[in-house]
């Protein structure tokens, strides 16, 4: 194998996984880091600078950081990553003195948001400070889009979305609410330099079965559902209700059904339960509130009785893989199952819907009815639109939204000064050495044992009574700071300088993971058979050091080191060293057009 | 010295050995030896040996006496016995331990200073009696603990880190331990764990007196140009007789290398050793030979290292004394104290 190039950003980017895994790239040890320091503030602006919305984030987030965490591989769980964010949120101070001020001189060039969801104000936000009037155009009368209408409040309080939309929308923003946008021909002919599509996925799918048209009165669309319970125009529904879907969606229904007067919930899934697209914290918080899930249930008939819907039909099904190894569902023959119900909600997945978008405006689309979108500009075919978020490439979650908000942005303003909008300045990366002292590092290098912390929950019965109530209360300082050494430092990284080694095998001995071998050169597949400890996931990379004296190389896998230093502690020669990696993601702001 | 703990966590994949433990179960408090000290390989290939041998910890007793190598015992098989005698002294406390229970495994460490300067006597007894042990010297030339002055096992013409030129003669104790009768005699590096570890364990194996020489280079004093104990000037002079590959009885013999070049020896518990031959002529059964190889190599600036010399024929202390199987310490009093019938044979006897 070749000498592993540490210079090129991505290979010590890869080493922090969940960073990586994050849309955003946020970097996640640094901010762990000060939270454990009691520097909540600093933590929350770190955040804040990378995904815009640490405390709706630190609840409501995807979290793909969490399955990548080197902890989940080291043992048995990942550090609590997004919760930790939330604690950034929760204990700052005021920090409103902290984030970038109005432009004070327009550089006059206008940009036009459609929909206020997480994209457009993150594009919002990376633009108004310099100087770009930015107008956000929403049907509703709020901002937040679907932050606002489809997370229930139980999850995500209205003050922590009030108070994250605010910072964006102060930097001197207009929010034109209650304006649905029906031409974008209408819109390529006002005077905007740029439109930026951030307007969601906004149509849930509908069921079309017997029973259908007649029981309608009692069957609802999810995630419009949702939106009437947000706004208050909906506050009861029936003592049974079925959730058809297994989506998040299905989950924040089953649950908001349980607060309006649901006794008995139940989500039913056509699958199996394992392969639900629901998060598991979501749905075990669902089966937490009494609401039980059945699986390989398939929907065919709604039963009514005079126009009033009085249950729904399944047929049993099995998965069965084919010649092919595709997954099948399978009917297994037993006889239907009759769930009867008051209500049902239809949370079966949602669409994308762009009728106020004339097909001969320049604007190309897929046969799926999608837009061509460049994943990495996140520019259309016309050269003024861009689309992000779930607008772009369909339902996501509002970390990518957020992720593609920056590139639209810089986008937006290499467009508005004439430059060649694919090409992308390169990320700020700083490898800074940790070393204090002989055996002193500016970090916590001890590895914390501790099993991951469960977030504390308000009392069921207390929180089904309240559809506003909170339900997770947060980790408080204590727990936090628990929690937070758990984290690996992933970010300190171990360099290797082989010119420095003298091969006393020190590393070797001392690595409690057995991550260091020193050994002949040979290509990966066969190098990884004869490593100290085995070496079998290729997703982590081998960090190749060679100018031995031997003419050996030094071989560590990545894979599940703590980054403890103590390979630094016991090297004589200072060979290995740990240093700090942090990058900078490329955001349309000054300090990074600098380095184009 | 190192003040963070050594984190319990391990690869979720580590093997584990016959007896259910990976090579962490074998380790003991991390190390206060300086940064890259050699004695910290050792004390790793002690680990992975007892490992590899599915050696119950508590079967296990490590005696030392005082110096940098004397500490490591506290750095590895933190679940065995252990015994950190006077300076010098371990070879007698191990031989009174080994007669007092013969089932134990006995490993001796010790440095250049504890056993070629106020131990020699010590030394040249216990291999002399052939008592049932493993006994290794971390060599490094210098009395670390002191700042680095010449030991007894410093090359004449190897230079000081201060620059002063060493006029003594060596003691050779591998060439020592062939004179006295030692039934295993082999010769390592530190820095060369894949040849090291086999050979503890084959001494591990090997019933009498074993003894191993382990240069060991010292990274604070000895470690310079000039030194015959560097990493570098060893890896340069390291002349190789063989590479060991230790088979245990039970293991099939599985053997890839080109015909000739392997010698399959037997040794008396049952075990076999497969001797990877680098040089042909090299006759491991051989007492007189080696000691001239040693010689003729050791004129020319060579450090000869491998398995060097192995008894055809080994037989320990308690063979020599005829004490009964069980272990003295075992026997009851009836066994003890036979009565007065059988001290009035003994006294018949001897009229």
């Amino acid at each position: 194998m070749k000498l592993t190039d540490i210079s090129v950003p991505d290979y010590f980017h890869k080493v922090v996984d969940c960073q990586w895994a994050c849309p955003a790239h946020t970097p996640v040890p640094e901010y762990i880091r000060l939270i454990a320091a009691g520097r909540y503030s600093d933590a929350y602006m770190i955040n804040w600078e990378s995904n815009v919305f640490p405390g709706i984030l630190g609840r409501t987030c995807d979290r793909p950081c969490e399955p990548a965490c080197r902890r989940g591989r080291v043992e048995k769980e990942p550090v609590a990553i997004c919760r930790l964010k939330r604690v950034a949120a929760d204990f700052k101070d005021d920090i409103r003195a902290r984030l970038p001020k109005p432009a004070e001189k327009k550089n006059g060039k206008r940009i036009a948001l459609v929909g206020c969801g997480p994209a457009s104000l993150t594009v919002a936000r990376d633009l108004a400070p310099m100087g770009y009037e930015c107008v956000i155009f929403d049907q509703d009368a709020l901002a937040g889009g679907m932050m606002r209408t489809q997370i229930p409040k139980f999850r995500l309080p209205e003050s922590v979305l009030e108070e994250e939309c605010r910072y964006i929308l102060d930097l001197g923003i207009a929010f034109v609410g209650e304006r649905r946008i029906d031409s974008m021909k209408a819109l390529l002919a006002e005077d905007f330099d740029a439109i930026f599509v951030g307007c969601g996925a906004p149509r849930g799918r509908n069921l079309d079965i017997p029973g259908r048209k007649e029981a309608a009165k009692n069957i609802h669309i999810g995630i419009d559902w949702l939106a009437s319970v947000s706004f208050g125009h909906v506050n009861a529904i029936g003592k049974r209700v079925v959730v058809l879907g297994g989506g998040n969606t299905a989950m924040d229904c089953c649950r908001s059904s349980r607060r309006l007067g649901g006794e008995d919930v139940k989500v039913v899934v056509r699958s199996g339960f394992e392969e639900m697209k629901a998060s598991p914290w979501e749905k075990e918080d669902a089966m937490h509130e009494d609401i039980p899930i059945f699986n390989y249930l398939v929907p065919k008939e709604f039963t009514h009785d005079n126009g009033r819907l009085t249950g729904v039909v399944f047929a049993k099904v099995k998965a069965v893989r084919d010649a092919d190894g595709r997954r099948d569902l399978k009917p297994t023959g037993e006889p239907d199952q009759h769930f009867p119900c008051d209500d049902v909600l239809i949370a079966v997945g949602q669409e994308n819907a762009f009728p106020w978008i004339e097909r001969d405006c320049g604007i190309a689309f897929d046969n799926r009815g999608m837009p061509t979108v460049d994943p990495r500009t996140m520019a259309s075919t016309h050269p003024k639109v861009f689309f992000g978020g779930d607008a772009a490439f369909g339902p996501k979650n509002i970390i990518w939204a957020v992720a593609h908000g920056h590139e639209a942005a810089i986008s937006i303003d290499r467009l508005c000064r004439g430059e060649d909008v694919t090409v992308r300045p390169p990320p700020q990366v700083a490898v800074t050495s940790q070393k204090m002292g002989l055996h002193e590092w500016s970090y916590d290098n001890e590895i914390a044992l501790d099993r991951r912390y469960r977030v504390p929950h308000r009392e069921k019965v207390a929180a089904l009574r309240d559809l506003r109530a909170e339900v997770e209360l947060g980790y408080d300082l204590e727990l936090a700071l628990k929690e937070a050494e758990r984290c690996l430092n992933c970010d300190v990284q171990t360099v290797f300088t082989g010119r420095l080694c003298i091969e006393c095998d020190a590393c070797v001995d001392i690595c409690p993971m057995d991550c260091i071998t020193f050994t002949g050169n040979g290509e990966e597949a066969e190098l990884r058979t004869r490593l100290t400890a085995p070496a079998k996931n290729p997703s982590q990379d081998l960090y190749i050091g060679n100018s031995l004296k031997t003419g050996r190389i030094m071989v560590k896998d990545e894979d599940v080191c703590l980054h403890c230093g103590l390979c630094a502690e016991r090297c004589p020669t200072g060979a290995w060293d740990m240093q700090k990696y942090l990058i900078d993601m490329t955001r349309a702001e000054e300090a990074c057009r600098l380095r184009a | 010295m190192t003040y963070v703990v050594k984190p319990k966590f391990h690869h979720p994949e580590l093997p584990k050995n016959q007896i259910g433990f990976t090579h962490r179960d074998y380790e003991g408090a991390v190390s206060t030896l300086c940064a890259g000290c050699g004695h910290d390989s050792i004390s790793a290939a002690i680990i992975e040996a007892c490992f590899e041998l599915s050696i119950a910890p508590h079967r296990v007793a490590k005696l030392s006496g005082i110096g940098c190598s004397s500490k490591t015992p506290t750095y590895f098989l933190g679940n065995s016995h252990g015994f950190n005698s006077v300076h010098g002294r371990m070879p007698s406390v191990l031989t009174g331990a080994n007669l007092a229970n013969r089932d134990l495994i006995y490993l001796g460490v010790s440095g250049d200073g504890d056993s070629a300067s106020i131990g020699f006597g010590q030394f040249a007894h216990a291999l002399r009696r052939g008592v049932n042990m493993v006994y290794i010297v971390e060599n490094n030339g210098v009395y670390g603990l002191t700042k680095g002055q010449f030991s007894a096992t410093a090359d004449p013409g190897s230079k000081s880190k201060r620059g002063v030129v060493n006029t003594d003669n060596a003691i050779d104790l591998v060439g020592i331990a062939l004179q006295l009768g030692a039934s295993f005699v082999a010769r390592s590096f530190s820095g060369d764990k894949a040849q090291l570890t086999p050979l503890i364990e084959a001494a591990i194996e090997h019933r009498g007196a074993a003894f191993i020489d382990v240069i060991s280079p010292c990274v604070a004093f000895n470690n310079h140009a000039g030194s015959t104990k560097s990493f570098d000037y060893v890896r340069e002079h390291n002349e190789a007789v063989n590479r060991l590959d230790f088979i245990t009885g039970r293991a099939p013999i599985k053997i890839d290398y080109a015909p000739g070049s392997v010698e399959l020896v037997e040794q008396h518990d049952g075990s076999t050793l497969a001797l990877r031959k680098l040089d042909a002529e090299y006759d491991v059964h051989d007492h007189l030979a080696a000691l001239s190889f040693l010689h003729m190599h050791a004129a020319k600036g060579q450090i000869v290292t491998g398995l060097l010399y192995v008894a055809p024929e080994a037989e320990d202390l308690h063979d020599r004394l005829n004490t009964v199987a069980t272990p003295l310490n075992a026997l009851g009093e009836t066994e003890l104290c036979p009565g007065a019938a059988a001290l009035d044979k003994i006294n018949a006897g001897l009229r």
